[in-house]
């Protein structure tokens, strides 16, 4: 079982890999340049992809929440956990991104825009949430908890955005009911970033899974070991 | 019925202990207004500014103030372990959360009340208009449903002053936002219809709030 996982993985990890490398020529080689932003546009590509990892992400925390409220599976709880650490980093990456293409284009780091601040906000509740795993009791009562907060905080940022959006925005908008506002082959570009990057964030997530069942595994083979030795 | 009659003795208890130690309620109403004074010091209010500002300056206070009233509202019940007395109480669990609400709710509004004739006062606001305290009784009631929800989140852990904040504020940000601009507009004398998306909003999310809330504590306090 564990070693038919481990092939899986390994595939998974591969496959990630040559998409990452068909994302880097397509967004470097096949996506032309932008005529008025020059070769900065191109972090556009990725900074779309890590922002679409991100909502995925807590998207799968809220989902993997529901389950392990509706359940009482500590492998759930595993996935929303570590579903809200991956979300974050790529959050974050996402912003960090936004500013370095920001500070040409709109000639500022940062502006309070809707899409960034809720993202911002969003950032802040889930560093909140996992300060509070940390600190919080027991594994079965910090599961619980998890598991609304990230029910909770998904379902907030629809409001979060919308309460913002009521001033006006700058953020480009490039998915619109009347299609793409951009080149095909810069579309080509940014689908081929979009899939490494969901393809990554399903190994990180796995990974991840992993490494909190392998530290659950020596913690209870640790106490079984105390406990042995006390009697 | 005998739903509710639960969740009635379980506010009259939080409201006779309040009254007897009045805990809860002068600890909001100095720390809103210490937040005044320091706001007024920061951001050298002036007579030509004080419309733009004070209705944030309001709103802040507001939120702070409710923060440490929140964070009395289970700490209270758990020193004496009174927490486990009330998860005892032959009601659904859903029932203790709303009377926890409502009575945070009415702290809230009743240090809110006691705020508002002196910050009106210290900055020449006029607040004597129906339509800003309704905006008031909304909002607080957002800020008190999702906040009562997180402090029974934040009460078991170690760092349950700084988590509650932590937590509460950036999931309030709707309620901020309304209840800032919706201020600031009556203030300006604009009339419901300009300030009626703010109204919706922050009516929509009090009842997202209260509902997510009902339907999650059992989760939370669930031993």
């Amino acid at each position: 079982m564990a070693q038919r996982h481990n092939d899986l993985l390994q595939t998974l990890v591969a496959l990630t890999a040559v998409l990452v490398v068909i994302s880097l020529y397509t967004v470097f080689v096949v996506a032309p340049t932008e005529q008025t932003m020059g070769h900065v546009q191109r972090i556009f590509y990725y900074h779309v992809a890590s922002a679409w990892v991100g909502f995925l992400a807590f998207l799968v925390a809220c989902v993997g929440g529901l389950l392990f409220l509706a359940n009482r599976s500590l492998l759930w709880d595993t996935v929303s956990a570590a579903s809200v650490e991956i979300g974050l980093l790529f959050s974050v990456i996402a912003l960090v991104q936004g500013s370095l293409w920001a500070r040409p284009v709109w000639n500022t780091w940062w502006t309070w825009d809707p899409r960034l601040t809720t993202t911002l906000v969003m950032c802040l509740y889930y560093s909140a949430t996992m300060m509070l795993r940390q600190l919080g009791g027991s594994e079965e009562r910090s599961a619980r908890v998890g598991a609304v907060l990230s029910i909770v905080g998904f379902v907030n940022v629809p409001i979060v955005f919308l309460a913002i959006r009521m001033w006006r925005t700058i953020h480009p908008v490039v998915f619109t009911t009347a299609g793409f506002a951009v080149a095909p082959r810069m579309l080509l570009a940014l689908l081929a970033s979009l899939l490494a990057f969901t393809a990554l964030y399903a190994c990180l997530l796995w990974m991840r899974i992993r490494v909190t069942q392998l530290a659950r595994d020596i913690s209870r083979l640790r106490h079984g070991l105390t406990s042995r030795r006390t009697l | 019925m005998s739903y509710w009659r639960g969740v009635m003795a379980m506010v009259a208890k939080d409201v006779l202990a309040e009254l007897r130690s009045k805990e809860a309620l002068s600890a909001m109403l100095l720390f809103a207004l210490m937040v005044a004074v320091t706001f007024n010091l920061a951001l050298e209010l002036r007579v030509d500014n004080v419309l733009q500002i004070a209705p944030g300056l309001m709103w802040v206070a507001f939120a702070f103030a409710g923060v440490l009233g929140l964070n009395r509202s289970f700490a209270a019940e758990q020193e004496c372990a009174c927490i486990e007395g009330l998860m005892l109480t032959p009601v659904d669990r859903s029932a203790v959360y709303i009377a926890k609400c409502i009575s945070n709710t009415l702290f809230m509004l009743a240090a809110e009340a006691l705020f508002l004739p002196v910050f009106s006062a210290l900055f020449r606001v006029p607040v004597w208009s129906p339509a800003l305290w309704f905006i008031v009784l909304l909002g607080t009631v957002g800020f008190a449903s999702a906040g009562t929800l997180f402090a029974a989140v934040a009460m078991n852990s170690r760092a349950r002053e700084i988590l509650l904040p932590l937590l509460l504020l950036p999931i309030v940000v709707p309620v901020l936002t309304a209840a800032t601009r919706s201020t600031a507009q009556i203030l300006d004398g604009q009339s419901l219809a300009q300030y009626a998306p703010w109204l919706r909003l922050l009516l929509a999310f009090d009842i997202i709030s209260v509902v997510i809330a009902v339907l999650s504590f059992e989760y939370v306090i669930e031993e």
